[in-house]
């Protein structure tokens, strides 16, 4: 009988913290009245800059693994960490006046996003196939109330439906994929998975590559890749926008995450298999999401279809299979992150009471309102079209550059021509906001709180700071791997 | 004296923070102060780049004002600027024709003019360091950011049809240039290094070669434009507002031919040496039939888009009929004459185009529109614009004193010796030019007064005639004595070709 062993619990201090602090969020709004409510958020965000703290502090220098193996605190993790506790604090803040006028300025909400939160920093530890799925199903679990949250939109409720299959199918795919590599190795460790892998590459071929296409179509669900995307513009409309916002930042990054944990760290001999799949899922991503984008005319819908294209070119990262396509994808991610957080803080601002902006021709005029919040969300656009000097550019020049260097030029060329697709619809919203006459009997108002204002100025002009000078954050993507 | 100043950085980023500055000047019920500022920095820009001139060492193909910081050491990008004999002159002109188009916007542009001249700065600082960049990615970032002002430029403050126009500029550039990065990045992953001296010196096998060389033809085809990928052009020009066509002809098209200089001759000469029949085709399909079509256009800015076409197929042929000049043994001579003629050529159709727009601008400030039919015998009553507009007619119809006539001379002189039938076509321009542009000036400034509208003109103000008399000295100057350009550039364009002329197979 094996003795017990005290696990390191030192790596896993945020995630102890973030729980903790979760639940005395809970607890301590029960008692707040309505009027007071913005103490929950400021318990919300203090408990996210807390576990950012946390993350930091106890950053190691190397690799660091505990529970048996299971949960893994490196460079990669903690970067991705960060990234995510430092958007989430942001897309709550942006939120507020949003949760308020749509009257879902509840506690709940901030208990369910912490909790999804919670479940992303799982995901990006995790170093065990039981691990990636528990961290996978508290964020999508927390994310299917989060759609759901305002009661009397029936379409937020069908949105929120149509995720839960939709998203408990692609779980149940995963988990199937999982059971039948636990059946070939016999662990759900990653280290180990990854050993016997390799011994049985030349034994047992087939059994694998079995496994493996039922783990990249439940990733490739999660990350909304083409044929697997059918439910990403149904949610991103239908969500409560303050709810897409979230949805649209940083699960993005987590899902990265669990992309490198199970096809790098722990199926990385298969990355010939991998490549292919991801190959033939990227383009059709970003063509799809491309063209389909075009005849939007609801800007969170386009901005879906636009995410879709997004993944497809990080896929295009990880697929070169080298350290420096994984750092590429991963400074996509995160950039791509930043961005559509200011798209949607921005769209956001212009609700108001009984008014749900979503569409484009929504954002008319709005130069000529406010020439500063229109200006921060043509960078948003311009980033995420890839036009320099956005940061946007640096993202599309890292990627393709991986792909060029394992001589796939004509994939590069694909990938380029496409994003040409993209400018277009990006443009269109350009031309909205600055070209189009605004309508006078319409109404357009913007929200203007301080700390929204300020926050949402520091995230847009970080796109261009970023854009100038990209190497900080370009080297802690390429410490990640090294 | 200056030896020791970052002067290119200077230049490249006193516009672009000038730019941001005016913005924030806003847009009060007064919007003389973000003016005045905006011209006093555009002066003070113009006035940093004559010491790039005067300083300026014409014994050496080095680069000068070179500076270099590492930048994004990941990639190996490098904040690397630096100017030689091509790109100096360019800069000069990007400066000095910034100036004039913000004394043109003065009174003509009412709405949002503290945005509409910050787009203008921002653009020059840009189109600066377009030129200056020393480094593929810089040079990328710079041809690429130029595009999101003179989009909003024509967007806002365009015609009736300015989405359509500005839409189809932006789309077809970004188009051609996309292309253009995957072949930097393809050559950064054989050489390491993305500064453009590495590429110069970089060994491509001829297939290599050929894919790169079509790459950056397409980038620079359509920016120049060449046909038949031009068609973006006359709609851009119709539908911008009188600076932004302004800068559009005098500079941005200019980016092109620049390209091909920097990057296309010099990395891939084999290619080039190849595919000469290619562009030489287009040229001449750009002077000969594009000088027909602008023979039948109604509209005048329309008119003057074509000739910018027809007139770059000028700089193009000169930049490739070398091979075929030095294939018929006429030695380098020949080949640096067919190179210079087509860089005096950008320079003088950057003024000439330049004060051609103006002159529509200050019609179409007065009547609003632009259609030939709606004027004539404008000389009875502007007969001081009259003579402007006569002069830089003949100027574009390359009447020899004017610099229009100095460019292309070189250019057919040079094609005489590399075949005759095709120095003939290049000659037709003569005519052609010359028929296109003096039938609008007929058209328009003589005549009997066309209708009441013409009778009620008034003559160009002060402001008026100070940017255009401007112009046409600089015009005058560069016709008679062009040997201040031509020196500059000898050493260069020298060196230049020496390099081209060694196969890199």
């Amino acid at each position: 009988m094996s003795e017990f062993i005290q696990p390191n619990l030192i790596p896993v201090i945020p995630e102890m913290v973030m729980l903790a602090m979760t639940c005395l969020v809970l607890v301590v709004d029960l008692f707040l009245p309505q009027a007071k409510r913005g103490f929950t958020l400021f318990l919300t965000v203090l408990t996210l800059l807390l576990t950012a703290a946390a993350v930091i502090a106890i950053a190691p220098a190397d690799t660091v693994s505990t529970f048996g193996g299971s949960f893994i605190l490196d460079q990669l993790a903690v970067t991705l960490k960060v990234a995510i506790l430092l958007i989430s604090a942001l897309v709550f803040i942006y939120s507020r006046d949003y949760l308020k006028d749509h009257d879902i300025y509840k506690g709940e909400y901030y208990v369910l996003g912490l909790f999804a939160v919670l479940g992303m920093m799982i995901m990006t530890s995790a170093h065990s196939f039981l691990l990636v799925y528990l961290g996978l199903e508290l964020l999508s679990l927390s994310l299917y109330a989060m759609i759901a949250f305002n009661r009397k939109s029936i379409q937020a409720s069908e949105s929120a439906m149509k995720y839960f299959v939709l998203g408990a199918m692609a779980s149940g795919l995963l988990l199937y994929g999982i059971s039948i590599f636990y059946g070939i190795t016999g662990t759900l460790d990653l280290n180990q998975v990854s050993d016997v892998v390799r011994m049985q590459l030349t034994e047992n071929p087939i059994a694998l590559s079995f496994a493996l296409t039922f783990i990249v179509v439940g990733l490739s669900f999660k990350l909304g890749a083409v044929p697997f995307h059918m439910w990403l513009p149904d949610i991103y409309q239908g969500a409560p926008t303050s709810v897409t916002l979230f949805i649209g930042t940083a699960p993005k990054i987590a899902g990265f995450a669990m992309a490198i944990r199970l096809l790098v760290d722990g199926l990385s001999d298969l990355q010939a298999e991998w490549s292919q799949m991801l190959l033939v899922l990227a383009v059709v991503s970003m063509a799809l999401g491309n063209i389909v984008a075009i005849v939007q005319t609801n800007f969170k819908r386009m901005l879906a279809y636009s995410t879709v294209s997004h993944v497809g070119f990080i896929m295009l990262g990880l697929l070169s299979g080298t350290e420096v396509g994984y750092s590429a994808a991963m400074f996509y991610t995160l950039t791509y992150a930043i961005t559509a957080s200011v798209a949607f803080g921005v769209l956001m601002l212009l609700n108001r009471e009984g008014f749900e902006a979503e569409n484009i021709d929504d954002l008319t005029g709005l130069n000529n309102k406010n020439p500063w919040y229109a200006a921060l969300l043509a960078i948003a656009l311009f980033s995420m079209a890839g036009l320099p000097p956005t940061v946007g550019f640096y993202a599309k020049l890292s990627v393709i550059q991986a792909v060029v260097s394992i001589d796939m030029v004509w994939l590069a060329v694909v990938a380029v021509l496409l994003s040409v697709i993209g400018l277009f619809y990006y443009l269109r919203v350009v031309k909205a906001m600055y070209f189009d006459p605004s309508d006078e009997g319409r109404e357009l108002t913007i929200k203007e709180s301080l700390d929204v204002k300020i926050l949402l100025s520091l995230n847009g002009l970080s796109l261009l700071g970023l854009g100038i000078f990209p190497s900080g954050l370009m080297a802690y993507c390429i410490l990640a791997f090294s | 004296m200056y030896a020791d100043w970052p002067l290119l950085s200077l230049v490249i980023w006193t516009p672009i923070v000038g730019g941001i500055l005016v913005l924030f000047a806003g847009d009060k019920e007064d919007s003389s102060g973000a003016k005045k500022l905006a011209l006093l920095v555009s002066i003070v820009t113009f006035l940093l780049t004559i010491p790039l001139y005067t300083e300026f060492n014409v014994d050496t193909h080095l680069l000068q004002f070179v500076e270099r910081h590492s930048w994004i050491p990941a990639f190996n990008i490098n904040y690397f600027v630096g100017v030689d004999g091509i790109s100096m002159p360019l800069i000069l002109l990007t400066s000095f024709t910034t100036v004039i188009v913000i004394i043109a916007a003065w009174e003509s542009i009412k709405y949002r003019a503290s945005q509409y001249l910050a787009a203008f700065l921002i653009m020059e600082g840009f189109m600066i360091g377009t030129f200056s960049s020393l480094d593929a990615i810089l040079f990328y970032i710079f041809f690429e950011a130029m595009l999101i002002p003179m989009f909003l430029v024509i967007g806002v403050w365009g015609g009736a049809n300015r989405i359509y126009a500005t839409l189809k500029f932006f789309i077809y550039t970004f188009v051609g240039s996309v292309l253009m990065l995957v072949a930097l990045i393809y050559m950064y992953n054989k050489s390491g290094s993305f500064s453009i001296f590495d590429f110069h010196a970089l060994q491509l096998n001829l297939d290599e070669q050929i894919l790169i060389f079509l790459a950056f033809l397409i980038a620079f085809a359509v920016k120049v434009p060449m046909w038949p990928v031009h068609t973006w052009l006359p709609d851009a020009h119709v539908e911008a507002p009188t600076g932004g066509s302004v800068i559009l002809a005098a500079i941005m098209l200019k980016i092109g031919g620049y390209g091909f200089l920097r990057f296309s001759l010099p990395i891939t000469p084999d290619a080039s040496l190849e595919l000469d029949w290619l562009v030489i085709t287009m040229s001449l399909t750009a002077v000969v039939y594009i000088g027909f079509i602008a023979l039948v256009q109604q509209d005048m800015k329309k008119l003057i888009a074509y000739s910018s076409i027809a007139h770059m197929g000028f700089v193009t042929l000169g930049f490739f009929i070398i091979f075929r000049i030095i294939d018929n043994g006429n030695g380098t001579q020949g080949a640096a004459l067919a190179l210079e003629g087509g860089m005096v050529q950008m320079i003088s159709h950057g003024f000439i185009s330049g004060a051609m727009f103006l002159c529509v601008g200050v019609l179409y400030d007065r009547m609003h529109s632009r259609q030939i039919a709606d004027y004539g015998g404008v000389a009875n009553t502007m007969p001081m614009f009259a003579g402007f507009m006569v002069f830089f007619a003949m100027a574009n119809a390359g009447l020899p004193g004017t610099s229009g006539f100095v460019g292309e001379f070189m250019v057919i002189l040079a094609s005489f010796q590399a075949n005759f039938w095709i120095a003939f076509l290049a000659a037709t321009t003569l005519i052609l030019g010359a028929a296109y542009t003096l039938w609008m000036v007929k058209r328009v400034i003589f005549g009997d007064t066309g209708n009441d509208n013409v009778r009620a003109l008034t003559d160009i103000n002060r402001r008026e005639f100070f940017f255009l008399s401007i112009l046409a000295m600089a015009v005058l100057a560069l016709g008679l004595w062009p040997d201040p350009l031509v020196d500059v550039m000898h050493v260069t364009i020298d060196n230049l070709l020496n390099h081209i002329m060694i196969s890199k197979i």
